[in-house]
């Protein structure tokens, strides 16, 4: 069951070139569930039941999505609210997801120095993620640490390719199940896992 | 009973055509060869039934070739043909000039007079349009590089006729002395003739313009189809008889109208008018072409008869396939085209005729080539069919269709919209507002002058028939919006797309639940009621009105509709055919039947993530206070 979902989430696709190309590398993988929540509700009316028996068939699951406003875009939110219901997911009855693994894959504006204490935006990556954090953690998940494409908007082709390359074998190894013995204490982002550093691209 | 009388001939060349065409196209040999089949079987060679009348015949039958290029020109807007311009005058120019010359050449070597070999020249040099495009087009080859490639070369000596016309009295020694009877302006001086020609291609194109579309707007309003039949009818035999009276070849004449109504919202009305006319013309056209095959006088010569016939294709096939290969034609391509237009074309007869009564040529050289003539038409079908056949397997490369660079006949967008009325219009305006390339089919001539004004690609027509489908590029397009009215044309459009174009996804409008059930038991996956996503949005409203959250009624609205939709799905299946007479009674079961599964089926649609009950519950129950 070490099936991976992607639960992506992005209202204006056709204009994005990172997770474009994101969406691109791990798409049809093996292993692999892409779902394109955007493209699935674009009324937000979510199938609640069939979102949770989604859930239910996986095992590490994957918030892509843009870091809009330190957080992401309100599908994600409304999704949230609904499908992770009390006495299903959390609650003193809530074990439907317990054990699961889930993290969050973003793109943000900013480099990475901008995300810390010195910088513009004051928070590191994983403060502003807390709330997920939280989430998983009332859930009975284990959270795992984000992947990270910062400085989107002075990106060249080849380095958005890179990206798209170390995802691809991030979510590769995840669905292969190559990071079961992982410690995931210390890791601070996904990108410093020593698999990714020689990761250029993939054809 | 009396053989000649008009019935029993329209019996004997209908019968023929019955018997023998399908005949061929079961053996796979194509409608043209299955014609000529038929007038050599009951020709003077073999039955006896027709004998010298066929030539009259013929005279009259040549009409479907002005038919048929009307209805070429009808497809070939005023763009395209500019496009192919290229093609036509280099390539078209280039075959008639070679071929011309050889044959001169070899005649002059044969030891015939230089005015016989040079009209000899001229006159084989052209190929026939009749067997050729009628042949493309039941292959549907006609946009293919060989087709559009024939098409010019085709255009090319049609136009090339009127010089000849006019060269060749020049020729003989009896001076211009016949002049034709049909022809008012040839007792004029040359550059007023040149005027008059001019004049009458100018009235041609204004009247397309300003006469013939009013004209057909008045028509169609009528909405007596057999009075939209006698228009298209009565424009083609007018411009026709305008053309010959002023020295120009009808059908040239006629396709010039053809193009200036290209842009036309008629225009494939107009087509599929003249479509049968212009078939049936041709298919006698082809028979007393079969049947004036003098087979007494191949007897008597066959050596050199077969001798003419093998050495001339020959010789047409090798100058085209060698100016195929001058125009970068492929390999495959190049065989289809050189090999087509290899015959001698219906022009022949008409100036082999005419340069007899010149005495150019010679009554048996006349005779002989004729019978040539007739062969190499005959022998065209087949040699196609072995090219067909035998040839274009073994070339590896299958090339696409259509192949990028040629210039393409019809402009194709990829949503065809049948229906522009209150339904349809919506969709296509929301269309229209984000640049979404739409071709519209419509039969009210007041609104399709209205879009066209505005700037729709809009054709007039009754859209459930398979030939305007077929002109608005339903093979090519992607899907097609359904709606129009009524309800039943709904149906019959879609037996006929399911059939002829099962490739193309429809979207189809449906009044009320009873005729979304028709739909869905036809067999459609995209079906919108007419009044469903209103009567909800009404709904909302009301909800709102008596203190509802706006959000919460939309919300309501939409599960309602997703329900809905699912029980339409479920109920359309049991419902079949025998009990389908949908009375009153039936009606008030099917609501009952519906406001249950509603009660049954709200109960669990709401949104536990935004209730607070259990959370309540689960409090208190930790932490009881």
């Amino acid at each position: 069951m070490a099936k991976v979902l992607i639960l992506f989430a992005h209202p204006a696709l056709e204009k994005s070139r990172v997770h474009a190309a994101m969406v691109k590398a791990v798409k049809g993988l093996p292993g692999v569930t892409f779902h394109d929540l955007y493209e699935r509700y674009p009324d937000f009316d979510i199938d609640v039941k069939k979102e949770q028996e989604i859930l239910l068939a996986h095992g590490i699951i994957i918030w892509q999505h843009p870091f809009y406003w330190y957080s992401a875009p309100a599908l994600v939110k409304q999704w949230m609210d609904l499908v992770l219901e009390h006495n299903w997911a959390y609650g003193s009855a809530g074990r439907a997801l317990a054990g699961k693994k889930i993290f969050n894959a973003i793109s943000c504006g900013g480099g990475r120095e901008a995300y810390s204490p010195a910088g513009k935006n004051r928070f590191t990556i994983p403060q502003l993620l807390f709330p997920f954090d939280q989430t998983a953690f009332l859930c009975r998940m284990q959270y795992l640490p984000p992947f990270v494409v910062f400085g989107t908007h002075r990106l060249q082709a080849p380095e958005i390719e890179g990206h798209a390359a170390r995802y691809r074998s991030l979510v590769q190894a995840l669905a292969a199940g190559g990071l079961e013995g992982q410690d995931w204490q210390g890791v601070g982002l996904m990108n410093d896992l020593p698999i990714l550093q020689e990761v250029k691209s993939y054809s | 009973m009396d053989q000649h009388s008009f019935l029993f001939q329209a019996m004997i060349y209908l019968a023929a055509a019955v018997v023998m065409v399908p005949l061929a196209k079961r053996l796979g040999l194509g409608s043209v060869l299955g014609y000529l089949l038929a007038g050599i079987l009951i020709g003077p060679s073999v039955f006896r039934f027709i004998g010298e009348e066929g030539e009259d015949i013929m005279h009259f039958a040549e009409f479907g070739v002005v038919m048929m290029l009307f209805i070429i020109g009808l497809e070939l807007e005023p763009s395209r043909l500019w496009n192919l311009r290229k093609s036509i005058l280099g390539l078209g120019g280039l075959q008639v000039i070679l071929t011309a010359t050889i044959i001169f050449g070899v005649a002059l070597a044969l030891g015939l007079r230089w005015q016989e070999a040079f009209v000899l020249g001229m006159i084989l040099s052209l190929s026939s349009t009749a067997i050729v495009l009628q042949y493309l087009n039941e292959k549907g080859m006609l946009k293919t590089y060989a087709g559009q490639s024939s098409f010019s070369v085709l255009l090319f000596q049609d136009i090339a006729v009127i010089p000849m016309l006019a060269l060749f009295p020049l020729l003989s020694g009896t001076a211009e002395s016949a002049a034709d009877p049909g022809n008012m302006v040839s007792g004029l001086p040359a550059w007023m003739q040149a005027a008059v020609i001019f004049l009458a291609i100018i009235a041609i194109m204004l009247s397309g313009r300003f006469l013939i579309r009013p004209l057909f707007r008045v028509v169609a309003r009528t909405r007596l189809r057999e009075l939209f039949t006698a228009t298209a009818l009565l424009i083609v035999v007018a411009i026709a008889v305008l053309m010959t009276a002023v020295g120009l070849s009808a059908a040239l004449g006629t396709f010039l109208a053809g193009v200036v109504l290209a842009n036309s919202e008629y225009k494939h009305e107009m087509e599929s008018d003249i479509e049968p006319f212009k078939g049936l013309l041709l298919g006698l056209f082809f028979i007393t072409v079969g049947a004036s095959i003098d087979f007494d006088l191949v007897m008597r010569q066959p050596e050199t008869i077969l001798l003419l016939v093998a050495g001339l294709m020959f010789l047409k096939t090798g100058v085209l396939f060698l100016l195929g290969r001058f125009f970068s034609l492929d390999k495959g391509q190049n065989l289809w085209f050189a090999l087509g237009l290899s015959q001698m074309g219906e022009f022949a007869f008409v100036l082999f005729s005419f340069t007899a009564e010149q005495q150019i040529l010679s009554p048996s050289l006349t005779d002989t080539m004729v019978a040539v003539v007739a062969i190499s038409m005959a022998l065209t079908p087949l040699i196609l069919l072995l090219n067909e056949r035998l040839v274009q397997p073994r070339l590896v490369r299958r090339e696409a269709d259509a192949a990028p660079g040629m210039p393409d006949i019809g402009e194709q967008h990829e949503v065809i919209v049948a229906g522009f009325g209150h339904f349809g219009n919506t969709t296509g305006r929301f269309l229209r507002a984000h640049r979404v390339g739409m071709t519209v089919l419509d039969n009210n001539a007041d609104r399709v002058e209205l879009l066209r004004r505005m700037g729709f690609k809009v054709y007039y027509g009754d859209a459930s028939r398979l030939d305007l489908l077929q002109a608005a590029g339903a093979a090519r397009a992607k899907l097609i919006i359904i709606a129009l009215e009524p309800a039943s044309k709904r149906l019959e459009m879609i037996e006929t797309i399911k059939k002829h174009f099962p490739n193309l996804r429809m979207l189809v409008r449906a009044a009320n639940r009873y005729d979304a059930y028709d739909l869905m038991n036809a067999g459609m996956l995209h079906v919108y009621r007419e009044s469903l996503d209103t009567s909800l949005r009404m709904g909302v409203d009301v909800m709102r009105f008596l203190g509802y959250r706006a959000y919460t009624a939309q919300r309501a609205a939409r599960t309602f509709l997703k329900i809905d939709e699912a029980n339409l799905k479920k109920l359309a299946s049991i419902k079949d055919r025998e009990e389908y007479i949908i009375s009153a009674r039936e009606n008030i079961e099917e609501l009952e039947r519906m406001l249950q599964a509603d009660a049954e089926q709200f109960r669990g649609a709401v949104d536990r993530g935004w209730d607070e009950e259990s959370l309540m519950a689960d409090a208190h129950k930790m932490n009881p206070s």
